[in-house]
């Protein structure tokens, strides 16, 4: 026992004598009233070792080792100390920051549920609504009929948007072109927006020669350089840091631009996700981080998802600006939004949305939500919540639209859509050197040579090859 | 070559001129450019990748550094020193300790024009950002059907060290070797090390630059072609380091070094080994090793990797596939233990291959020991 004591006073010692190099003053020299040399055969005294413990103690709270300065300031009967980071006042009254805020933090809207404002101010014109409300409607019939013909066998999957036409269309609709949009693969509509036509989705879902992306990827997985859209792919928030690099990128461009990046609340548990929104803050980057907090995560509902208070609060804890927006409400998005880039670019800092809505359909055509979810339940937010009629009953009590102009828009819509599907399905499909280009930017020689032998082995048995598929 | 000493930093930033002091730091590589006619000078690893790094950062202002301790730290293995000086922090990022986080944002910085090197602080980590490295890299290419490429570049040491341990001593070629849409490569000497960099950092697709800590330190002698700034080797060719018309010896990384005593000692017991300097893992130079094994009949590879799915295994099989009737004896794979490193020094040792194991090898090819079938 006195032998270990013995032995850690020296290791504590020495420690310390280096320290106290540094320092030059200590308070507490009066402890060290023992030389090192001394060899103390007998136990170290308890109270000893308790001014040492002290000392050790009260050494790693000052703070960085390197500052000969004292550094305790007394503010106002309050201390605060400098530690690594920033000033913190300190406090005699133990108490844990609750987990769960008294209140959780409010939701802006501008719409009421009929549509109606809640307070009066300038909001968008007439010609942007009908063009925002246009391209909602469309989205919902696109969802509607690509949705059918997979379940007609005629594409192999496809995932919907229902419920969540407002956050689509409001917040591309706040954006201009020369933003960069990351999805993740539940925003179409912003696609759409920007020009996509339904011919182009039709050929990315049925993996034509049209497509943009020469059938490499299942239906869904749009992409389009021309649309500054960047190509959906299926790992979840990945997207998030690719975001911010991008964003980087761009701030070193000085470009009067951003990014936008869309995640649901699932992906707000990925961590790409911490990753992404913590690098963003200390990079000081123009990124809008949009999360589509509509409950559902397949069948994981948001209570098994996190225990936070959704994800707005977690802005805080990486340092970014946050709010949370009413995602049926196409107008308050579309302010959110507005202002948040605003904000990201001229103050070079990123932000993150929370749209709260309801994910209507089920997770994709491989998802029966009603196996986890009330179908009742599903029932209310596709009538009562829908964000497509609570815009309708504004633009409509403004007279900007009425019920002709609705059954106009649905019947040419569907027709072109249906047109649309009707043609895909006919183009040719991708030729098979499709399979071997974009591996590397220029073919290696061995993809060159295995392309060769394919087309050698199809001359030589074209009956196991499908007659209908170019070569 | 003195046109690095004046560059703007990132996009309308002001000229830098370089201080003495920044000089000092590149002083090696710069002492070496200035003696053209004179016999090869002799350059570390280490000078070699940061001078490779100094010119391609300096050549094209969309070049930069990322990853931990690459800055301030001057690199943690220096491999990066005087860069953050020279270019600037918006060019030399020194990053959080997120690994999945600054691969990603590196990947999306490429996506939207940037040429990022990500350097990992040892491959191993690059565990923790794999998804990006392979799914966000390696496939965005031919997901976006040509729309997005990736010119990264992912670097960092590779293998086993000295005493690090089974978490800081994995290969990790055959991993990465196996996945389309990257480019692998793994230097062995100062020359390859400069050549093969600049070479990365120029390619239009994500490549996986795998260096290795213990060579660091060795000088290498490099020709006066290398050290000029234009200098690029060919992504995908391997090089014979010695040629031997007995058996054909494949290596890479530091293997090579082993490779080539090992010869020298198969040299005095009449053996010649031919010597074959992978360079790179993906694409593999099939043709050099195939010509190669026609010549001498005989194949022995090396690695440190584990041995199960390893580069040599990929090796025997093209050989089988490509030259089965020219070879005169099995085909040998020398490779590390098949367990979680060891630390024990003496553990450590058994792990690996050495070049007894090789010379061992070879002559097994040679028939002038009994197979180790045979023995058992």
């Amino acid at each position: 026992m006195a032998f270990s004591l013995r032995k850690s006073k020296y290791v504590i010692y020495n420690n310390l004598k280096t320290r106290m190099g540094l320092f030059g003053i200590t308070k507490n020299r009066s402890c060290w009233t023992s030389s090192p040399t001394h060899h103390h055969s007998t136990p170290i005294a308890a109270p000893f070792v308790q001014t040492f413990r002290n000392t050790c103690a009260s050494f790693r709270n000052t703070g960085t080792l390197f500052s000969a300065r004292r550094f305790e300031s007394i503010k106002a009967g309050k201390q605060v100390l400098d530690f690594p980071g920033g000033m913190v006042a300190f406090t005699s009254e133990m108490s844990f920051i609750s987990e769960s805020p008294k209140e959780r933090a409010h939701c802006y809207r501008v719409l009421d549920d009929n549509g109606q404002p809640i307070i009066h101010q300038n909001i968008v014109n007439e010609e942007v609504s009908i063009t925002m409300y246009a391209h909602m409607v469309t989205l919902q019939i696109m969802d509607t009929i690509f949705y059918e013909a997979q379940r007609q066998g005629r594409i192999s999957f496809y995932l919907t948007t229902n419920g969540e036409e407002a956050i689509n269309i409001a917040s591309a609709a706040a954006l201009t072109i020369d933003d960069l949009i990351f999805p993740q693969y539940r925003e179409p509509g912003v696609l759409l927006w920007r020009g996509f036509t339904l011919q182009e989705f039709a050929n990315q879902c049925f993996g034509n020669k049209a497509d943009y992306g020469k059938g490499r990827q299942m239906p869904i997985h749009y992409g389009s350089n021309k649309h500054n859209y960047f190509t959906i792919s299926s790992t979840i928030a990945t997207q998030l840091p690719h975001a911010v690099g991008a964003a980087y990128s761009l701030k070193m461009e000085k470009k009067d631009a951003c990014v936008v990046t869309y995640f649901g609340d699932g992906g707000s548990s990925e961590g790409d996700f911490h990753a992404a929104l913590n690098f963003a803050a200390v990079m000081e980057v123009p990124v809008i981080f949009i999360c589509r907090n509509n409950g559902w995560a397949i069948s994981t509902p948001t209570s098994d998802q996190f225990r936070s208070d959704g994800v707005v609060v977690k802005g805080k804890a990486y340092g970014v600006r946050s709010i949370r927006v009413d995602g049926n409400d196409a107008l308050a998005i579309y302010n959110a939004v507005h202002a948040a880039r605003e904000m990201a670019i001229s103050e070079h800092r990123p932000i993150l949305i929370e749209a709260l809505a309801y994910r209507v359909g089920h997770h994709s055509t491989s998802d029966d939500s009603t196996k986890y979810r009330p179908a009742n339940e599903i029932e209310f937010w596709r009538t009562s919540r829908d964000p497509v009629t609570r815009f309708r009953k504004w633009i409509e009590s403004n007279g900007w639209w009425s019920g002709e102009a609705e059954s106009e828009l649905r019947s040419s819509v569907r027709k072109e859509l249906l047109h649309a599907i009707q043609f895909a399905e006919k183009v040719e499909k991708p030729s098979i050197s499709n399979i071997f280009t974009d591996v590397y930017d220029i073919p290696p020689l061995n993809l060159c040579e295995q392309e060769i032998s394919l087309r050698e082995t199809i001359k030589r048995y074209p009956e196991d090859y499908p007659p209908n598929v170019p070569v | 070559m003195w046109g690095i000493i004046r560059q703007k930093v990132g996009s309308g930033g002001l000229p830098v001129p370089i201080s003495g002091k920044s000089l000092q730091s590149i002083r090696p590589a710069v002492s070496a450019m200035r003696s053209y006619s004179s016999a090869a000078k002799e350059m570390t690893v280490r000078d070699a990748l940061n001078s490779a790094l100094d010119e391609e950062m300096s050549a094209d202002p969309k070049v930069f550094l990322m990853g931990e301790e690459v800055g301030e730290y001057q690199g943690a293995y220096k491999i990066s020193k005087g860069l953050l000086e020279k270019y600037g922090p918006e060019r030399v990022l020194d990053t959080p300790i997120t690994e999945a986080g600054f691969a990603g944002i590196g990947v999306g910085a490429a996506y939207y024009g940037l040429k990022p090197v990500v350097e990992f602080m040892t491959f191993n980590f690059s565990m923790q950002a794999i998804d990006h490295i392979i799914n966000s890299a390696a496939k965005s290419n031919y997901m976006s059907a040509g729309q997005i490429s990736v010119p990264i570049v992912f670097r960092g040491p590779n293998g086993a060290a000295a005493g690090v341990g089974a978490q800081h001593s994995q290969c990790f070629a055959p991993w990465y070797g196996s996945c389309p849409g990257l480019k692998v490569l793994v230097p062995y000497s100062s020359e390859d090390a400069r050549g093969l960099l600049k070479a990365a950092i120029r390619d239009p697709d994500p490549v996986v630059f795998l260096e290795n800590e213990l060579l660091y330190g060795e000088s290498f002698p490099v020709s006066a072609e290398a050290l000029d700034s234009s200098f690029c080797l060919p992504i995908g060719k391997a090089k014979i380091e010695r040629e031997g018309k007995d058996v054909t010896i494949t290596a890479y990384s530091k293997m090579v070094g082993y490779a080539l005593k090992a010869a020298e000692i198969l040299a005095k017991e009449g053996i010649s080994a031919e010597v074959i300097n992978l360079r790179s893992i993906r694409p593999l130079d099939k043709s050099t090793i195939n010509a190669s094994v026609r010549k001498t009949n005989r194949l022995v590879t090396v690695e440190e990797g584990f041995p199960q799915h390893g580069v040599g295994a990929e090796i025997c099989t093209c050989v089988i596939e490509e030259s089965f009737g020219y070879l005169d004896a099995p085909v040998e794979r020398i490779a590390g233990a098949d367990v979680p490193m060891p630390y024990a020094a003496n553990l450590e040792r058994m792990a690996v291959p050495q070049v007894e194991d090789i010379v061992r090898a070879a002559k097994r090819t040679c028939y002038r020991s009994v197979p180790m079938a045979a023995a058992a």
